[in-house]
């Protein structure tokens, strides 16, 4: 196979890659956009396969077919829950890929007597951002998995700290371009290892959307630091791709937030969340002037109400209540009413964490509708749903000017005639303020597990219609 | 141009494709987004093939190599296998 041959079959694979992209402009075209993208990677790896360059497949084959049935399995068992913990590893098996990329690489042109500057400063360059990509994904991982708190942790000059280290790692980089000591690539990877946990420690649990679109971004931007040293032009394009997709999430996450992208990454927002008793919680609510109400009265509510817009947040999650939350939406169907879901674009773990988990409940993708366009809907709902959500529905961040989420974006819930919020206590929530919703007349907190209250709602609603 | 020059440009303008398509991507599919562009990150495969099937590798080449195609390969397949698993689910009202 020429190297023209195989430029061009890789010119084809970027363009099926993008064409794949592309696809998930609309649910109805996005799986014919996966088909795409999984065709551009098979010829890709074929036309690698048969160049020159690759001498024999006696370690390839079984390294191919041990993470294959690895990726398989995975693929097939993983909870839709755990997706931002599954993103998260896979973010970091790029990063770690990248780096032994980059030191085998460098062996290798050591070996063939083709080393010279501009590869050695793209080596260093791709070994750190892989390595950070690596173990700042297995930090991520760890809090997701709930292995770790998820609560930030900082200490006195950890900012110094980190841009000491970067600094350190810039001067060993130049040692091992100019003096092309191999000893200084492996210790700026080393060092790089260490940067990528403390960039990382910091960020808070419900920061993790813009962690993970992050990473997403550095295991992009490592691919195509790899494509550098490589010389090859599919994994740039491929790395830009991946790159800026990742930075515009990160960038859609932090404006949900009405957060800068930099106060996101220097951390230490939001403590760990605790819970307290539902009893005390009943208790508290009454001496706080907040209204409660049984599952009963709130059923009876809804059994009426004709138009019912649900707001999801990561409780529903954690409760696995999107199948009880299934089963309601179609009582209150029958019983006449329509039915809608309301997401804002930081609730989950994940940008559209809460999408995927209604679809994986059978919603139907047009009864879920984005926060910009229901937001004006919420006047005219007869009842609004809040499902373990908690800081998006806020009227604080609209009215109060010295709240700390001031400005954010929120839904408008509070506009709704009648609100329910199913939650467990009054406790605050991640950003550690109180949410006025609460306190609000037209407010009732159904206390209790999201999961057995929709379903205590589900068949209290079925019962009577 | 030298090499390192064209590969500047290409970088810079798949930034520019990368910027509009991403920004047409609807919010629901977001999620799939992120394990379609984590599928496709491990393009780096070809980088790993490249370390594993290098002639004159000796056994740290050879291992550096094994342990990258393996990674890269579990997320090419799990990352496009769960893509699909979740673009399945996705369905309009019947």
């Amino acid at each position: 196979m020429t190297t023209n041959f195989l430029a061009l079959v890789y010119l084809i694979s970027g363009c099926l890659f993008i064409l794949g992209l592309k696809g998930l402009t609309s649910p109805a075209t996005a799986r014919r956009g996966n088909y795409l993208a999984m065709g551009g990677m098979a010829l890709a790896i074929l036309a690698t396969l048969k160049s020159p360059a690759v001498s024999g497949l006696g370690i390839i084959i079984p390294a191919v077919i041990i993470g294959a049935a690895i990726g398989a399995v995975v693929a097939k068992r993983i909870q839709m829950t755990a997706m931002p913990q599954l993103v998260a590893a896979l973010h970091s098996f790029v990063g770690l890929a990248a780096v032994l990329v980059a030191i085998g690489t460098y062996l290798n042109r050591e070996a063939a007597g083709a080393l010279n500057g501009v590869l050695m400063g793209e080596l260093a360059v791709g070994a750190v951002i892989g390595a950070i990509t690596f173990t700042g994904s297995l930090v991520a991982f760890a809090k997701l998995q709930a292995l770790v708190s998820g609560a930030p942790v900082n200490f006195n000059g950890q900012h110094w700290l980190n841009l000491g280290l970067a600094i350190f790692i810039l001067i060993l980089s130049v040692d091992f371009v100019v003096n092309n000591h191999f000893v200084s690539l492996v210790f700026l990877t080393l060092l790089a290892f260490a940067l990528g946990v403390l960039l990382i420690i910091p960020i808070g649990g419900a920061d993790m959307p813009v962690v993970i679109s992050m990473l997403n971004s550095y295991s992009g931007w490592a691919a195509a630091a790899t494509g550098f040293t490589l010389g090859n032009h599919l994994l740039i394009i491929t790395g830009a791709l991946v790159g800026s997709s990742g930075a515009i999430l990160s960038y859609i996450m932090c404006r949900a937030m009405n957060r800068g992208f930099i106060s996101v990454i220097l951390g230490g927002f939001g403590a760990s969340e605790e819970e307290e008793g539902e009893g005390s919680a009943t208790r508290a609510a009454v001496e706080k002037g907040a209204n409660s109400a049984g599952v009963e009265d709130a059923a009876f509510w809804m059994q009426s109400a004709r138009n019912v817009i649900v707001v999801p947040g990561y409780g529903m999650a954690v409760a696995q209540a999107q199948h009880a939350l299934k089963e309601l939406t179609q009582a209150l169907e029958a019983a006449g009413a329509q039915v809608k879901f309301a997401i804002h674009p930081v609730a989950g773990r994940m940008p559209g964490h809460m999408n995927v988990l209604l679809a994986e409940a059978d919603i139907p993708y047009d009864q879920v509708v984005e926060m910009d366009e229901i937001n004006h809907e919420f006047a005219t709902a007869d009842v609004a749903l809040v499902v373990g959500a908690n800081d998006v529905t806020n009227p604080a961040a609209r009215e109060d000017s010295s709240s700390p989420i001031y400005g954010m974006p929120i839904l408008d819930v509070h506009k709704a005639k009648q609100v329910f919020v199913i939650k467990r206590s009054l406790r605050p929530g991640y950003a550690g303020i109180e949410n006025t919703l609460y306190y609000m007349d037209n407010c009732s907190m159904v206390f209790g597990d999201a999961n057995e209250v929709c379903e205590g709602l589900g068949s209290a609603v079925r019962e009577a219609g | 141009m030298s090499e390192t020059m064209v590969a500047v440009y290409v970088f810079v303008l798949a930034c520019f494709i990368g910027y509009w398509v991403v920004w047409g991507v609807t919010p629901a599919l977001h999620t799939p987004l992120i394990s379609l562009t984590n599928a496709i990150s491990g393009i780096i495969v070809i980088g790993a093939l490249l370390v594993a099937g290098f002639e004159m590798g000796g056994f740290a080449e050879g291992s550096l190599g094994f342990i990258a195609v393996l990674l890269a390969t579990i997320n090419i397949v799990g990352g496009f296998m769960v893509t699909q698993r979740m673009l399945a689910m996705f369905k309009k009202k019947r």
